[in-house]
């Protein structure tokens, strides 16, 4: 029929460009981790990938990084519950600031956040007394700083739109407010809870730049590691071998969270009324004022030590932005940003385009068997970069792309279209539940009017999406702007972007290089809270849910 | 003449037809309502006329020509759905205008045709509204007016007032009717509300299990629904078959049949009354009493009161007229 035959050339049209661009950059670097992991020397070999796992210092590596992830979910989720309580449920002054604050975190780069933990805890820094400096404790609290956006978002909107009247009833009936909660509540947030909890689990895991500034060689995570093994001990294979157990378990709990968001109720949204605060509620509200003072005391204190030089007041920190005095340091910060901005511009068109035509393509209404298992197929497919971690990626990139059939190793695209596949992700995120909420006899009737299925996508699908698409493009350029797991592998030293020369400024002895990166630190963190605060201004529901 | 042909048409879904060899035609300036329960298959054909679903045989003709091959956005058809889908990016007045500016026609037109259509559905003053702004009924109205905007060949309309209360429903089922009258509007409307055909449509379509099960006027279909269900689903109250139905059409001196079908008023509580009956029930309604009465040789019917003192109470005899308009002799007898 020509009719449906038309309908699967659209399909294809749309993820055309999308399956090319995964086909090359993700399953070309994974098929070469593989080889590397289990085919060393062109036979397949378990050995040596084995061998690499059980080392100890990997089998102390793997328990550290489980350890330090579940430490820091525990605390993310107990912290996140109260205060998504706090702000989204209770009719407080001043919720919606606490809310921007918390969010702030979630887009700033990991290595600012590793540098802010660093000057608060490190010698010298105002919380130096509680000598968590170079404790796993300073790992924990850093990724308990990251998180608690993902937990208060995530389990804050499902408990905003919960429909009261299930609690309004068991309590009518004589439940006392712990049972409502037994009863009403908790079954109804379990979903999102749990989905919350396994996605922190899952960045917590897979943190690299925090955890690479505060724990250096002695703390190492599996995603630090592999950096490791590959830049400082040149040990590929064994970096293979780790790559592809981090692959599989991430897999495993993005299936987790899959299946709890299954479970999550995608019924009718009741704008509940806002709750009056009681003396109940006070414990929650102080969880979430302290958790804002977890997010606003590194960030204030790591303003503050960029205007000190030594004991004093200085801008000095500020002037040497744009001064190169070292030949260890390769650019200047201002260069870097340029960079940086540079790369940030091309990720972001990049992530975009593919994610626009990735959602447009799996949630359009599927007609007859073939065409819903080829969507169904083509999910899955475009889900699988979620798996990767950015530092996988970028190893992925650096032992694939240097070589023929593609040499691209000091092509300028190299490093925007790493970061275009670590925002992709986000980008799909954002953008699939919008066109999947649309319902589908808007585009009926605009086409029974007359138009064309272009008219129509304008009509229907631009007008609702043009605000998520803008927050889409933000988050992506701030993702860009910060990223650092993959771009560690890939920038060219004499091109860092602006993480990675605050990286190498961290490295390289010398207190005034200690100064400057904390001054970049703050410009980074100041241009990706401009960023957040435009996409925070579109109010777009849901964003950073996940 | 006629502008829709629709012959033999089978539409199915994963495998089992939903539309099962429907043939029906629709002449210009006409409303056909194609009335049947949820799941019959109505609006399958509905969407099928659309351009929305493949048929699996048989074909639909617009003026003659085959359709098959013509998108819905080609068809120059439009189609009114029972929530209306209006745009609500968009004001009152774009949603209304939107099918005359994807047409590229003179702002100046759009303008006063759109000025001209909101006049006519009652909403003059609500040019610049959001659509979301609008009570449910009032949508309807800006959805008929955006699928009325360039005069299509064909208005589809998929249960255009269900969504409504009932007292709304009613008005606005007049309203519609005059308006596609004033129109000239060719139109296929299904529903399963048989007040809502019989308001709005010249000539109806019984449709069931995805077969059309009778067609007609709607007072030809209502004076003589073919079976049971048919009778049932248009709104009558019992079908009495055999003796019974021999003996209450005695009462009404027509010619005996072996199957009749009754309105809730097919009986009346009157003095003169040829049958007589025990009353089980009584419930008081606007205007009338509605009782449930056992008739000897007849058994257990409805019947209604008008007037005071005229339906004594539970367990009494009251003497009942059968009124011949009331009742339907089925299947032609």
């Amino acid at each position: 029929m020509t009719g449906s035959l038309r309908r699967l050339a659209a399909l294809l049209g749309l993820a055309g460009l999308p399956v090319v661009v995964l086909g090359v950059f993700f399953v070309l670097p994974v098929s070469a981790m593989i080889g590397l992991g289990l085919w060393p020397d062109g036979r397949f070999d378990l050995g040596p990938a084995w061998e690499a796992l059980r080392r100890e210092r990997t089998l102390r590596v793997l328990w550290f990084t489980v350890w330090a992830a579940g430490a820091a979910t525990a605390v993310t989720v107990l912290l996140g519950v109260s205060a998504a309580y706090a702000l989204h449920r209770l009719a407080l002054p001043g919720a919606r600031v606490v809310r921007t604050v918390l969010m702030a975190p979630f887009v700033l780069p990991t290595v600012v956040v590793g540098v802010a933990f660093d000057q608060l805890l490190g010698d010298g820094g105002p919380l130096a007394f509680l000598g968590w400096d170079g404790t796993p404790w300073s790992i924990v609290a850093a990724m308990v700083f990251f998180n608690l956006a993902v937990v208060v978002r995530t389990v804050g909107a499902a408990w905003e739109s919960l429909d009261p009247r299930p609690g309004e009833a068991a309590a009518a009936l004589g439940a006392t407010p712990w049972q409502v909660f037994r009863v009403a509540t908790w079954p109804a947030l379990r979903g999102s809870v749990v989905s919350a909890a396994t996605v922190v689990f899952l960045f917590c895991a897979t943190s690299f730049g925090v955890v690479l500034v505060l724990g250096g060689m002695r703390h190492a995570t599996i995603e630090t590691e592999i950096y490791l093994l590959t830049t400082v001990l040149f040990d590929l294979p064994a970096a293979a071998a780790l790559c592809l157990l981090q692959f599989a378990v991430v897999v495993l709990l993005l299936a987790v969270a899959q299946r709890a968001r299954h479970g999550q109720t995608t019924g009718r949204r009741v704008a509940a009324r806002a709750k009056r605060p009681g003396m109940v509620d006070l414990p929650a509200v102080l969880v979430a004022l302290a958790g804002a003072a977890l997010v606003m005391v590194p960030i204030g204190s790591l303003v503050l030590r960029s205007f000190r030089v030594g004991d004093a007041w200085s801008l000095d920190n500020y002037r040497r932005l744009t001064q190169a005095d070292d030949p260890a340091i390769p650019a200047t910060v201002l260069e870097a940003l340029v960079n940086s901005l540079r790369v940030a511009v091309d990720a972001t068109w990049m992530a975009v385009l593919l994610g626009l035509l990735v959602s447009l393509a799996v949630t359009r209404r599927s007609h007859g068997r073939l065409e819903r298992r080829l969507r169904g197929l083509l999910d899955g497919l475009f889900m699988l970069p979620l798996g990767v971690s950015a530092v996988t990626l970028g190893f992925g990139f650096f032992i694939a792309l240097d070589e023929p059939p593609l040499d691209l190793r000091d092509s300028a695209l190299l490093v925007p279209i790493a970061q275009a596949l670590v925002a992709l992700p986000l980008v799909v995120r954002i953008l699939v539940p919008v066109l999947a909420g649309i319902d589908d006899r808007q585009r009926q009737a605009a086409a029974s009017l007359g138009a064309s299925p272009w008219r129509t996508l304008v009509a229907v699908d631009l007008a609702v999406m043009w605000q998520p698409l803008l927050a889409a493009t933000g988050f992506a350029f701030t993702v860009s702007l910060g990223e650092f797991g993959a771009t560690s592998f890939l920038a060219r030293s004499e091109h860092p972007t602006l993480p990675v020369l605050i990286f190498k400024l961290l490295g390289t002895p010398g207190a005034h290089h200690y100064g400057t990166a904390v001054a970049a630190s703050v410009v980074l963190a100041a241009v990706t809270a401009t960023a957040l605060v435009l996409v925070e201004r579109l109010r777009v529901p849901g964003v950073g849910g996940f | 003449m006629t502008l829709l042909e629709i012959d033999d048409l089978t539409v199915r879904y994963a495998g089992t037809p939903a539309v099962d060899r429907v043939s029906l035609t629709v002449r210009p300036g006409e409303v056909l309502a194609v009335l049947g329960p949820s799941g019959c298959g109505k609006s399958t054909l509905l969407r099928a006329v659309a351009g929305l679903e493949p048929a699996a045989s048989g074909a639909i003709r617009a003026d003659g020509s085959d359709l098959a091959r013509v998108p819905t956005h080609r068809r120059g058809f439009a189609l009114m759905f029972q929530d209306g889908q209006l745009f609500n990016a968009q004001s009152v007045a774009g949603n209304v205008g939107y099918p005359l500016r994807i047409r590229r026609r003179p702002r100046a037109e759009v303008s006063s045709r759109v000025a001209e259509l909101l006049d006519l559905v009652g909403l003059a003053a609500y040019a610049d509204r959001r659509p979301d702004e609008l009570s449910g009924g009032e949508q309807q109205r800006v959805a008929l007016a955006r699928a009325l905007a360039v005069r299509p060949r064909l208005l589809l309309l998929d249960e255009p007032l269900s969504a409504l209360d009932a007292a709304l429903r009613d008005r606005l089922a007049g309203d519609l009717r005059e308006i596609l009258t004033a129109e000239g509007t060719t139109a296929l409307l299904v529903t399963h509300d048989h007040e809502e055909a019989f308001a709005v449509a010249d000539r109806m379509a019984l449709m069931r299990a995805g077969r059309v099960v009778q067609s007609g006027t709607p007072a030809q279909v209502w004076a003589a629904p073919v079976d049971a269900d048919a009778a049932s689903f248009l709104g009558y109250d019992r079908v009495l078959e055999g003796d019974p139905a021999a003996v209450l059409l005695g009462a009404a001196g027509l010619p005996g049949a072996r199957t009749v079908a009754l309105r809730r008023s097919a009986l009346e509580v009157h003095r003169d009354g040829a049958l007589t009956g025990r009353v089980l029930a009584f419930r008081s309604a606007p205007e009338v009493l509605r009782l449930v009465v056992d008739v000897p040789g007849v058994g257990e019917v409805s019947a209604v009161a008008r007037g005071a003192g005229e339906w004594g109470e539970v367990g009494a005899e009251v003497s009942l007229r059968v009124v011949p308009d009331r009742l339907a002799v089925l299947g032609g007898g």
